[in-house]
């Protein structure tokens, strides 16, 4: 049987990482019951594959990155209520230009994290949002472009500038 | 009758209990709207904390000497002002409640047992605890000038010992 467009269209939706989860199953079972043909092709919904899928992949790689850096940071910050000398000594190793670089990634992750931000709120609340959602991540990644290179020059300027 | 060029696909809406036979309200017979709040406790924070995360990394790492600058005076200096006080508490919380709140989604989405779930967001909400107890205690009970230190080492305004 050659696959039709219906048929490639079925596959779209069950497989990948979620391919035989019964979540999925279900609700393909149901679409066909009331035959639907199901739409989910990679252009045609909002978040499935492409652009959409992958800046919200970003969005969680980016938030549980930023997630387990605050549970550090606090802790480091928490030093300064035990001695002078013990926050200085764990500073001192944000300091080292190797750290310098995972700060850099860090800010990089953060304003990403943060323009995307507010690309989803503006396809939550927007009633245009959704149809724009894909002109809204080019602004994302060109706000993120602008707001990053400029911290990057002053920011690896200081941390290997000979301090 | 013309035929419409498009099919209008009526939007789901929370209360609704199906919409062309397929059922939407997933919540079963819990009544309460915690995910509702949860939803759009993201988006107001969310804006919330561009604008405090672009302020203080601007004024830790931009500024001045950026991150080499950064010691215990520094930390003494910005502590003393219960300006940065004020915005670090602030931050402090509504980040951890955003972070945790995400990172439940995350556990929510991928483990697919309930005894996991339940253990890996229970370590989430303990380790969370945890961390804001701990952020909280600090910025409230910070000396910028303890006895006893190394004169060296505190803010330019403590008194000489």
């Amino acid at each position: 049987m050659t696959p039709g467009p219906a048929r490639s269209a079925q596959w779209q939706c069950i497989r990948g990482p979620l391919a035989g989860r019964k979540t999925d199953a279900a609700a393909l079972r149901l679409m066909k019951q009331g035959g639907y043909s199901v739409p989910n092709t990679s252009k045609g919904t909002l978040y499935r594959g492409r652009q959409g899928m992958w800046s919200w992949v970003a969005h969680r790689v980016t938030g549980i990155a930023i997630f387990f850096f605050l549970l550090v940071h606090v802790l480091d910050t928490a030093l300064v209520r035990v001695s002078p000398e013990a926050y200085n000594h764990v500073i001192a190793t944000y300091k080292n230009p190797i750290m310098g670089l995972g700060e850099a990634g860090l800010v990089a992750a953060i304003v990403y994290h943060a323009f995307n931000g507010l690309r989803i709120i503006l396809i939550d609340f927007w009633k245009n949002g959704a149809k724009n959602q894909k002109a809204m991540l080019w602004g994302v990644l060109i706000l993120w472009v602008i707001a990053v290179v400029p911290f990057l020059v002053r920011h690896l300027a200081i941390v290997f500038g000979g301090h | 009758m013309a035929t419409p060029l498009k099919t209008r696909i009526a939007v789901p809406r929370s209360r609704d209990n199906s919409v062309d036979g397929i059922k939407y309200n997933r919540s079963g017979s819990k009544r309460n709207n915690f995910e509702m709040f949860a939803w759009l406790y993201m988006r107001v924070s969310g804006v919330l904390l561009i604008v405090l995360i672009f302020g203080h990394l601007f004024v830790n790492l931009m500024m001045g000497d950026g991150v080499h600058a950064i010691d215990f005076g520094f930390v003494g200096g910005k502590w003393a002002n219960p300006f940065w006080q004020t915005w670090d508490l602030i931050m402090l919380w509504l980040a951890m409640i955003h972070g945790t709140n995400g990172v439940r989604t995350v556990i929510d989405d991928y483990a697919e047992k309930d005894r996991t779930r339940f253990w890996l967001k229970t370590l989430l909400f303990l380790a969370s605890g945890f961390i804001l107890l701990v952020g909280t205690l600090v910025i409230f009970t910070f000396s910028p000038c303890p006895t006893g230190a190394d004169p060296s080492l505190v803010p330019s305004f403590c008194p000489a010992p």
